[in-house]
């Protein structure tokens, strides 16, 4: 797509950088970035906290609200985190389009797959029937 | 695109005297992908561990204690303070702010120092609850 002299600045920059687009993306990035803060924050700070590490603790820990919740919401946010950020590498430093379209693809089915692993398993530990 | 090939290419890492910041980005992005490959693996596996009953858990346990799998935890740990440190620096940066040369050194600096402290207070005190 060529820009004519009549392209005002913004329509010249949007839709430029490497992917071809980015301003949603970069944006989420920070959000998940502010919500990972919080959320990995707890995670240090629970897993201190808690008596013990054994399965006994950590399972009756995720089968309360408190720590079920939070940590389904830490599973989602850091594969999400992690996806976008992953884009960015991915996008600096594979320059073949079609590559390119492959190794994105290819890194977000691992990180829904193993996003619903971990929820999945969390699930299970969170409405088991006993520890 | 052929253009492009022509301009003239701003001097890079071959003339720049290595400084913090530029340890820091580059830390950033080899801690977030550590964090994203490892550190969500390692998760996923622990919640399914959990999930799977107490024999898997102690399995997951066994593997964490051993010297291979506590060198893997320890340098998650310090990755992710050193994600969260330097990810914090970059959100204060998005905002126009601390890109002074003294301010921008002395923040850089003190996300490596947070991360080592903080890697070595909680391992300090998790070995010494575990023993």
């Amino acid at each position: 797509m060529s820009l004519g002299e009549s392209a005002s600045a913004l329509g010249k920059v949007r839709g430029l950088g490497s992917a071809g687009h980015g301003g949603e993306h970069w944006l989420t990035e920070r959000v998940t970035s502010i919500a990972l803060l919080l959320l990995g924050t707890w995670l240090v700070a629970s897993l201190v906290m808690l008596p013990s590490l054994d399965a006994g603790t950590v399972v009756e820990w995720l089968r309360h609200p408190s720590g079920a919740v939070p940590m389904a919401l830490l599973v989602v946010t850091s594969f999400k985190h992690a996806l976008d950020g992953m884009k960015v590498v991915v996008d600096d430093y594979v320059h073949d389009e079609g590559n390119r379209f492959a190794t994105n693809t290819a890194l977000l089915f691992l990180a829904v797959g193993g996003g619903a692993l971990a929820l999945f398993a969390l699930g299970k530990i969170a409405f088991g029937a006993s520890a | 695109m052929a253009e492009t090939n022509t301009r003239p290419l701003s001097p890079h890492l071959t003339i720049w005297r290595w400084g913090p910041g530029m340890t820091v980005s580059i830390l950033h992005r080899i801690t977030g992908g550590a964090l994203s490959v490892a550190g969500l693996a390692v998760l996923t596996w622990w919640l399914v561990a959990l999930a799977d009953g107490p024999e898997a858990y102690a399995n997951f346990v066994g593997l964490a204690q051993h010297p291979v799998g506590l060198v893997v935890l320890v340098g998650l740990t310090w990755a992710f303070f050193q994600h969260l440190f330097s990810g914090v620096r970059h959100l204060v940066m998005d905002s126009g702010a601390g890109f002074e040369l003294n301010t921008n050194k002395r923040y850089a600096v003190l996300t490596i120092i947070a991360s080592v402290l903080l890697t070595a207070a909680l391992w300090a005190y998790l070995l010494g609850v575990l023993k």
